[in-house]
């Protein structure tokens, strides 16, 4: 007892140190994830995240008053701008739209099963681990928010990690580029698939993929879902450096898409849902159909008669499920043809309108069975026969979002088959 | 820069109320994990380390530096998605040091100061990182160059936040 008290001081280093070893010993040995570890962070977190709530909420508080009352010397041009990235945006859309509705009805073919995102929680960020070797993110939403543990968690830019702890108040975010992650990855245009990791310095890598295989610089990286977290085809980052690794794999460094070091808001996949794709027969518009609205109408001509021209009158994906009919099939343009006229591509053909897909009154297409034989009236039988002939009417027109006006050439597209 | 052996009659201890011994710790860790949302740069920063080597160097007593750095390195520990312990160890070892330090040596000058803080900083990350990855079997990635620049960065702030601090002592 003399040698302790005299050594009061050592005795007591030792002892803590002992202590925090043992207990150190038995995380590692059983690495529970609600084990006897948990009561320490909650009291922790429980004196932390609070404070952090109130300071983040009062600061956007205040950032909202200045930025919707006090700040508001741009608005009409950004206004301007705003609405010009919208036309953009749009045209954009439609054509991954069409790119979409092509895929689903492949996917539909196929019976392939898709996971869709159905449910989603915005959440801001109120706190860090401070940590150069744990990149860990708080955000303002927990259990009461219906946030579980495995939960994916995204950003408008990509991916940024997942939930591995739920509080009332709070969950702990775990980023993709910390050193204990693991994301399902793949490459966007080889297909190739590996795991993604981070590194102690922060760094994300794709472990895995073979070292004979060509990988570009630049290329996007997306998530291949094999991981159950993440759905598959959310951006992850780009390839910005590739090395042959040890063994046979290549050293493969990734860029992620998102900041992660500077993320404020975020938002929680709640809920996937998995399905079999439903293939709609409503197209939407295309880009050229869009920028046809907008522009002057071209002037009408008389429709040329005979069976060489038939005009477009709602011909849409649902009259063209039949394979490509190769190039003389409608691909053509009708002689007749005063301007560029939009044609209805789906799956790589360029169809016709025709009877058997198309009620005369409206010019809407019947609904066709996914995946049944291109009926008669689908396949452009004669060369020429496309959808290109001229517009019959001039001048801009609104264009209903529907199957028939998607193929219908601009400015005034339901007109009906003079025969 | 000033470093002077002190002796033991020139030796004054510092005690704390209660607000600055827990406020502090508490402050340095919110400071910690929250600026890092909007300056990722300041997670090169250990406030909480400096927080430690302060209290310990203060109060010159090894046992209490001991307890510092053990409460204040496992809640530094909860904060993040390690182990619970490996912040622990090392702020323990920390303030123990510190402490033990504070008794020999003068540690009141700002050169001092930076100098202890920068040796404190790189033994600190020397016993995580061979915490980490002989008991944890993390990956070991040794970044001199880095940790010599967060040493003396660390350094380097800490004088100004020991001055700081400096007004909460209380001499006995």
């Amino acid at each position: 007892m003399d040698l302790i008290r005299r050594h009061a001081n050592v005795t007591v280093l030792l002892t803590v140190l002992f202590l925090q070893v043992v207990g150190l010993a038995v995380q590692v040995k059983r690495p529970a994830k609600q084990g006897p570890t948990r009561l320490i962070r909650l009291w922790s977190l429980g004196l932390i995240t609070p404070a952090e709530r109130a300071v983040v909420h009062t600061q956007n508080a205040l950032v909202y008053l200045w930025r919707n009352y006090c700040y508001l010397r741009d608005v009409r041009r950004e206004n301007d701008r705003l609405q010009e990235e919208n036309l953009r945006l749009r045209l954009e859309a439609v054509r991954l739209a069409q790119d979409a509705n092509q895929a689903r009805r492949l996917q539909a073919l196929m019976r392939f099963k898709e996971t869709f995102v159905s449910e989603t929680v915005p959440a801001q960020v109120i706190g860090s681990s401070g940590s150069e070797n744990s990149r860990l993110i708080y955000i303002d939403k927990g259990a009461h928010d219906g946030l579980k543990s495995d939960m994916a968690v995204l950003s408008p830019a990509g991916i940024i990690g997942k939930i591995v702890g739920v509080g009332a108040n709070y969950a702990q975010v775990l980023e993709i580029n910390d050193a204990s992650s693991g994301v399902g990855a793949m490459l966007e245009h080889s297909r190739l698939q590996g795991i993604l990791k981070g590194t102690p310095a922060g760094e994300t890598m794709l472990h895995y993929v073979m070292a004979d295989e060509k990988v570009e610089l630049g290329e996007m990286v997306v998530t291949s879902g094999g991981d159950r977290v993440f759905p598959k085809g959310l951006p992850i980052g780009r390839v910005v450096q590739v090395n042959p690794g040890p063994d046979t794999f290549l050293n493969i460094r990734v860029k992620p898409a998102a900041q992660l070091d500077r993320v404020e808001e975020v938002l929680v996949i709640t809920k996937l849902d998995e399905q079999e794709p439903e293939f709609s027969a409503e197209a939407p518009m295309r880009a050229a159909d869009i920028l046809a609205q907008r522009l002057p109408g071209v002037p009408v001509r008389p429709p040329a008669a005979g069976p060489s021209v038939t005009p477009a009158s709602g011909s849409t994906a649902a009259t063209s499920s039949g394979p490509a009919p190769g190039p003389a099939a409608g691909a053509s343009p009708s002689p007749g043809a005063a301007s560029p006229a939009p044609r209805t591509r789906v799956n790589g053909a360029t169809t016709a309108a025709g009877a058997g897909g198309t009620t005369p009154q409206t010019g809407l297409p019947k609904s066709v069975p996914q995946g049944s034989p291109p009926t008669s009236g689908s396949r452009p039988e004669v060369p020429g026969a496309g959808t290109s002939a001229p517009p019959p009417a001039a001048g801009p027109k609104s264009t209903p979002r529907s199957a028939g006006a998607a193929a219908s050439p601009p400015g005034g597209a339901k007109k009906e088959n003079p025969r | 820069m000033q470093i002077s052996v002190t002796s033991s009659e020139q030796i004054q201890i510092h005690r704390f109320n209660w607000l600055a011994t827990i406020g502090v710790p508490l402050l340095a860790l919110f400071f910690q994990a929250y600026v890092p949302i909007y300056l990722h740069f300041f997670t090169i920063l250990d406030l909480p380390l400096l927080v430690v080597i302060f209290f310990a160097v203060a109060r010159r007593s090894p046992i209490s530096g001991v307890l510092t750095g053990a409460v204040v390195g496992l809640v530094q520990d909860s904060l993040t998605h390690g182990y619970l312990g490996l912040y622990g160890i090392s702020k323990t070892v920390v303030g123990y040091l510190a402490s033990s330090l504070g008794v020999r040596l003068d540690v009141e000058n700002p050169g001092s100061r930076f100098l202890m803080t920068f040796v404190f900083y790189l033994l600190h990350q020397a016993v995580y990182q061979f915490i980490a990855h002989g008991m944890a079997a993390e990956a070991l990635q040794l970044r001199w160059g880095h940790w010599l620049l967060a040493g003396f960065l660390n350094a380097l702030i800490a004088v100004p936040i020991f001055g700081f601090l400096d007004r909460s002592k209380g001499g006995i």
